[in-house]
């Protein structure tokens, strides 16, 4: 992979996405406190859940931190316009690298039997399969990790990744540098 | 007229109905009172299998020999009317049973074998030791027992250069003298016949066909290495030869063969069966002691060899079936008219005479494929011939003249293996072989240790994604590199020889993959 | 006492001839990565974790059963060996389906430290996110397949510590699992003295205290040295 290119004269565009995924990768990119104000000056937050109004992700991104797995409709169709827009996708926490908590529902082996289980089996009483099309996105049969979707550049896990983690990776991003990640504090799942 | 009708009761022939032909015809000779002139028995293989049910007959003078195959097993009577009608005429040369049909025994198929080890199989009756006595059974042992000088029949062995025919190839005369080196009188013979290679029957074959020869070779190796003990490990799924063993072990240990003080020497050595359950990898040599001792079957690391610590702790010597086979042999024939000595194979697939032959070590696959099994059925050109089984590799037809011996088809990317030979015609999709091939390793893995139990399923995995057209290069660059490390670390032959197929068809047949990678994936 | 003298990496170590290249590492403080071997416990060399290159030798060796020789060169870390051990924990990861944010052995598991020493930070390999079950029938314990990478830890302490031999690997291949009794519920096993040896070596969060919740167990495998030693010095005061 190429390094992406070392002076960057520009403010850098940054996005963060959510997908299947429970938002504490985000809290904790919250957590970063008072370097988010330094993160504001370096770059302009250009989509995000947590930081930024926009509906629609837009193009020429630089850095996307995307939580979450892909698990339905929605999350597939986001991903691939992430990919086509953005020079570094980072995966961000567990739940993006290996589907973690999202994907304990593949267990069931298919959207139907966790609908069922969820909606029918452990309903008491009064359940009732949700069925919304065109509102509620569909289910994918299993929960991917975001690199067997489409193609990943920065591997950052954690559940969450802590404040630090996420600092050590978006650091070196905004300076054109690769993060170089090892040892427990960096890369230990969990 | 006095002749011999030798029916193939063989596992192969008797699926066509080989037993009931045995019987209708026994019947008929005896309704007809012609048992004196007209001997039926039935014997083990006769060799071209795709042509069963067979059945040879010997009429006097002896170089009359006939074989016949496809015989409508229904009508024994009818048949033997018929041969009757023919000698009457004296046109017994011309007689072919209604129905059948005549082989050719000066084909290159029967010519061009070399029969040492399945000598006997398809001419004695494999349940009487007389008839084996007859052929000269056991007379080796004799010779070797009166002699009474292990180092010679160790050194005999080992210039032979007689390797082990299990797969492994390991020489023998080096495993027996490692195990006739060991101290103590209590040391254990097995004979490895759990022959699980899809599409492999050498074994079953001999043991079908002619078990006293493996006894005899067994009785050999238990005197050279100083054993007392003897064990055959035998699968489940051969009743035919476990029942074929039973009798012959019974027979031999009542004509003093086996047991205490053989042949008036002070060797003993008696024999026991013990039956696998069908697990392939229970094959493997420490996974089958394990078994043997009544535990999962699990191999386990080397050293210590079965040599130095084998079934319950003790001087193991663990040969093939093939390997023992040959032994009678070796010793009667010397080492100069043996030679570079036979390998059985078993042959296969897409070939027009399919069967068991023992042909010359280094005859060259092409003379195997092409001259003695007669080519493709459909006319078709021949694309590789796999040997090896799910350890095994392909040798692509341009390279047929390879002859078949441990080195050269080690060069190639293959193994001699245990003998099953798989002929494929240029309709065969070399990716759907690999990939018959990987989920039966990973079917098969014990799943002791990590690379076989969990690599085999990942290498499955792929091979799907590539035949369902989902793969990319990428794809393809993993399948090489996961199938390097899962043969470099796993435990045991079955993980380390997993990966062989693949790798030796992405070597051989690399374009059989592509043509599965769609191009938008493409680099 | 017989010495041997050997090279592992660039250290020189003289040993007793009847050690393992293991523990002869052990002895240069250099550092094999390993999985299924513990001390105290028969090895088995099946998790491949501890395998080295020998010079001279192209077969890669278990450290934890081959024995040292005489000028022998071991090679502990290799780029061969270190992309095979990943290559390894991924596989072990993708097996079974381990989701550390919940696990009781969060943070103090084998298997989350050995991904961390060998730089996996995701599995090239995929997940295959298998149906396991979770066995809650014994009162004091728990196990949870899910998490189990099949070391068999807990099959050889019981069977070789406690002399209970509750466990056993079941199935084959990719359907082995650790089953108790004959396949039975482990609650339901009267030969089980509930003494924990087997939760306590074992290396992830498969085997558990009931109770315990995220990140709470504590594995100490050291204790079981503790005890293999007082057993054979009969000395029970430390
Ligand atoms: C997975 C596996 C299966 C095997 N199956 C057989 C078998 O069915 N029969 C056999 O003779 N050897 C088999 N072997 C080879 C044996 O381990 C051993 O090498 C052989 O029995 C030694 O006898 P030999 O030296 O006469 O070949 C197998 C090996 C592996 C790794
Ligand atoms: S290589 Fe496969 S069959 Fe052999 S020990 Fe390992 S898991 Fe078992
Ligand atoms: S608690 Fe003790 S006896 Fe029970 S299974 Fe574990 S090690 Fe065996
Ligand atoms: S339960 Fe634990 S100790 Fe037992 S095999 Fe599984 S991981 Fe190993």
């Amino acid at each position: 992979m190429e390094p992406v290119s070392p002076t960057i004269p520009r403010k850098q565009r940054l996005a963060t996405v959510w997908l299947a995924g429970c938002s504490g990768c985000h809290m904790s990119f919250l957590d970063l406190d008072e370097w988010l104000l330094e993160l504001a000056q370096q770059a302009d937050i250009v989509y995000s859940p947590v930081a930024c109004d926009r509906k629609d992700y837009p193009a020429a991104v630089d850095i996307c931190l995307v939580e979450g797995g892909v698990g339905n409709t929605d999350n597939l169709v986001l991903i691939q316009q992430v990919r086509a827009n953005t020079t570094v996708l980072v995966s961000f926490g567990d739940c993006a690298v290996t589907a973690n908590i999202p994907g304990m529902r593949n267990m069931l082996e298919g959207a139907d039997p966790v609908l069922r289980r969820a909606y029918l089996e452990l309903a008491d009483g009064s359940g009732q399969r949700p069925h919304a099309p065109g509102i509620v996105p569909e289910l994918l049969e299993r929960v991917l990790p975001v690199h067997e979707v489409v193609p990943v550049d920065v591997y950052l896990p954690g559940c969450p990744p802590s404040a630090s983690r996420i600092r050590a990776v978006v650091e070196p991003l905004l300076r054109g540098e690769w993060p170089e990640l090892s040892g427990p504090d960096l890369i230990r799942f969990g | 007229m006095k002749a011999c009708l030798r029916v193939c009761t063989a596992a192969s022939c008797r699926s066509r109905g080989g037993a009931s032909l045995q019987h209708s015809l026994s019947e008929a000779v005896a309704r007809a009172g012609l048992e004196h002139g007209l001997r039926v028995k039935g014997v083990g293989c006769l060799g071209p299998c795709s042509d069963g049910p067979l059945l040879a007959m010997d009429a006097d003078p002896k170089a009359q020999t006939q074989l016949y195959g496809s015989i409508p097993v229904a009508d024994g009577a009818q048949l033997v009317a018929s041969l009757m009608e023919a000698a009457a005429q004296h046109t017994l040369a011309h007689w072919c049973p209604a129905g059948g049909l005549r082989i050719d025994l000066n084909h290159p198929f029967f010519q061009l074998q070399r029969r040492l080890v399945l000598e006997h199989c398809g001419q004695i009756d494999p349940t009487s030791i007389e008839e084996a006595l007859a052929a000269g059974a056991y007379r080796q042992l004799e010779r070797v027992l009166q002699n009474n000088n292990p180092a010679a029949v160790i050194e005999q062995v080992r210039r032979s250069g007689l390797r082990g025919r299990g797969g492994a190839g390991y020489p023998t005369g080096l495993k027996w003298a490692a195990v006739a080196q060991m101290p103590g009188t209590e040391k254990v013979v097995v004979c490895n016949a759990d022959e699980g290679d899809p599409g492999a029957f050498m074994d079953r074959t001999v043991l079908e066909g002619d078990p006293h020869t493996v006894l005899e070779g067994m009785a050999i190796a238990a005197h050279t290495v100083g054993a007392s003990r003897g064990l055959i490990y035998v699968r489940a799924e051969y009743p035919l030869a476990i029942a074929r063993l039973r009798t012959a072990i019974a027979a031999a240990q009542g004509h003093g063969w086996l047991g205490t003080a053989i042949a008036g020497s002070r060797c003993n050595f008696d024999v026991e069966l013990r039956v696998g359950a069908g697990a392939y990898v229970c094959g493997e040599e420490t996974a089958l002691m394990q078994s043997i001792e009544g535990k999962r079957g699990m191999p386990r690391p080397r050293p210590p060899y079965p040599a130095e610590r084998g079934v319950f702790g003790l001087p193991t010597l663990i040969n093939n079936v093939e390997t023992f086979a040959n032994l009678p042999a070796l010793l009667r024939l010397g080492l100069e008219t043996y030679g570079r000595g036979t390998k059985v194979f078993s042959l296969t697939g897409h070939v027009r005479r399919s069967g068991v032959i023992e042909v010359p070590m280094g005859t060259s696959l092409r003379t195997v494929v092409e001259t003695m099994g007669g080519g493709t059925p459909a006319g078709r050109s021949i694309k590789a011939v796999q040997t090896g089984g799910p350890s095994g590799g392909c040798v692509p037809a341009h390279q047929l003249d390879t002859p078949v011996d441990y080195e050269s088809l080690q060069s190639l990317g293959t193994i001699m293996g245990s003998g099953g030979m798989v002929v494929m015609d240029d309709t065969t999709d070399m990716v759907d072989i690999a990939r018959f091939f990987m989920a039966f390793s990973r079917e098969e893995s014990c799943g002791k240790c990590v690379p076989c139990r969990a690599g085999t399923v990942q290498l499955d995995n792929l091979l799907e994604q590539i035949l369902d057209r989902r793969a990319t290069p990428e794809d393809l660059e993993q399948l090489e590199s996961l199938c390097r490390m899962v043969k470099d670390t796993s435990l045991c032959g079955l993980g380390q020889g997993a990966p062989r197929p693949v790798l030796s068809t992405l070597r051989h047949f690399r374009d059989d993959y592509l043509a599965l990678v769609p191009v938008e994936t493409r680099r | 006492m017989n010495l041997y003298s050997l090279r592992i990496d660039d250290h020189d170590v003289a040993i007793a001839a009847d050690s393992t290249v293991l523990q002869a590492a052990q002895e240069a403080s250099i550092a094999i990565p390993t999985l299924c071997f513990l001390e105290g416990l028969s090895a088995v060399a099946a998790c491949r974790m501890c395998l080295v290159e020998v010079s001279g030798n192209d077969t890669l060796l278990p450290a934890c059963i081959t024995p040292v020789q005489e000028g022998m060169q071991v090679h502990t870390a290799t780029p061969r060996l270190q992309d095979i051990r990943r290559t390894l924990i991924e596989l072990l990861f993708t097996e079974g389906n381990h989701v550390c944010g919940i696990c009781v052995a969060n943070g103090h598991c084998e298997l989350q430290n050995l991904a961390v020493e060998v730089g996996m930070d995701h599995s090239r390999l995929p997940y295959r996110f298998p149906d396991r079950h979770v066995d809650l029938s014994h009162p004091l314990f728990g196990m949870d397949h899910n998490r189990c990478v099949l070391c068999t830890r807990c099959v050889r302490v019981c069977d070789e510590v406690e002399g209970a031999h509750v466990w056993d690997v079941g199935w084959r291949g990719e359907h082995c699992r650790i089953i108790a009794g004959l396949e039975e519920p482990w609650g339901a096993v009267e030969a089980c003295t509930h003494c924990g040896k087997c939760v306590e070596v074992c290396p992830t969060g498969a085997l558990f205290h009931r109770g315990d919740t995220t990140d709470e167990k504590h594995s100490d495998p050291a204790r079981l040295q503790a005890l293999m030693q007082a057993r054979q010095q009969q000395r029970w005061n430390p």
